[in-house]
């Protein structure tokens, strides 16, 4: 059978939610020819061994991303400012998903 | 064993049989379907029926009390005494044979095992009240997958409806009840298979007119799997099966 990227369908992003109250987080991606079927697959392909509670999938297309040139701008400018960081508190015990 | 016994026995292993050799059927396609998420979807499928299967097969072994265990019932019996749906054994075909297949064997299914969690047997009670769940994500596949074959391209279309024509006369004998069946009835350990018979015709119709596919006119059906009659598919199916254990007795990996 012949291949091509419209025989598999579009490529989505599918983002799982490990245990209630924390973020969803990406697991991959995979191909389906719609919604409801990309759900599905999420489900077989990355969920199989208990992973998840929650899936989301997302048109990749759809996904606007930062490109590396936009690094320097971007991302080096946090670099030289400690005091942004949080590390100065204790967390408290039983918090788990922080 | 008693008479009830005996019913109860061939009862879990015709359900067993079944689960099996539609599982065996979906894993054949194992590395070979159209696309890998498909691939991966039916080998999770494929895994679900040979594990219920082995809950029948491993109950059925109880009941008969001779000291066998599950895989002696799996792979050292014949085709004629084997009592899987004929449905079940059909080749797969393209992938609409095989969704088609799936859908009329996961629309009886739903059904019935919803129904069987209402079981006096208590054991029989608790292998469907774990296998609906699997069944109702099953369903909900190979109906998605009909929604889009049946109404998606001129080809996808004409050949699921092939596929539908074809499997027709198999699907009467999933319904048929023996004796056996009737004294289980009696003694509320099974549903009405009337019952369950309505509750599939209504679904698969109200399926087909929104997959744009048309029921097929012709109501003559192949029977006689309850008495051990196959098509000559199965043989074929359980040279593959069984072959190591029939080659190499009792060993183990």
């Amino acid at each position: 059978m012949e291949h091509n990227d419209q025989s598999q369908g579009t490529l989505w992003e599918v983002f799982i939610q490990g245990n209630p109250g924390i973020p969803h987080k990406h697991a991959g991606s995979l191909h389906a020819p719609d919604a409801e079927m990309a759900l599905q697959a999420a489900r077989d392909v990355y969920t199989r061994r208990s992973e998840g509670i929650s899936i989301w999938v997302v048109p990749a297309a759809s996904i606007t991303a930062s490109s590396p040139e936009d690094n320097g701008s971007f991302f080096e400018p946090s670099n030289d400012k400690p005091y942004r960081h949080p590390t100065f508190y204790k967390v408290p015990d039983g918090v788990k998903y922080l | 064993m008693n008479e009830l016994e005996l019913a109860k026995f061939e009862f879990c292993v015709r359900l067993g049989d079944s689960a099996l050799i539609l599982g065996h059927r979906l894993s054949e396609w194992c590395g070979h379907a159209p696309i890998l998420e498909e691939d991966i979807a039916i080998t999770n499928v494929a895994l679900d029926f040979v594990g219920l299967s082995r809950n029948w097969l491993t109950y059925a072994a109880q009941i008969q009390n001779e000291g066998k265990t599950e895989d002696d019932l799996a792979y050292l019996r014949d085709v004629v005494e084997y009592r899987n749906a004929l449905l079940t054994e059909q080749p797969n075909g393209d992938f609409a044979v095989t969704m088609t297949r799936q859908f009329f064997y996961d629309v009886f299914s739903h059904y019935f095992y919803y129904e069987l969690c209402n079981s006096h047997d208590l054991t029989i009670k608790g292998i469907a009240e774990k296998a609906v769940k699997e069944i109702d994500y099953h369903l909900r596949h190979s109906t998605e997958w009909m929604y889009r074959l049946g109404d998606g391209t001129e080809e996808s279309h004409q050949r699921t409806q092939d596929a539908v024509d074809e499997l027709w006369m198999f699907t009467g004998d999933m319904f048929d009840t023996n004796q056996g069946y009737q004294l289980l009835l009696d003694n509320k350990v099974v549903p009405n298979m009337e019952l369950i018979k309505q509750h599939w015709t209504s679904k698969v119709n109200e399926v087909f007119a929104k997959a744009t596919l048309s029921v097929p006119q012709n109501n003559f059906m192949q029977r006689g799997s309850l008495k051990g009659s196959h098509t000559e598919h199965l043989g074929f199916l359980l040279a593959e099966m069984q072959y190591l254990q029939r080659s190499y007795p009792k060993s183990e990996w």
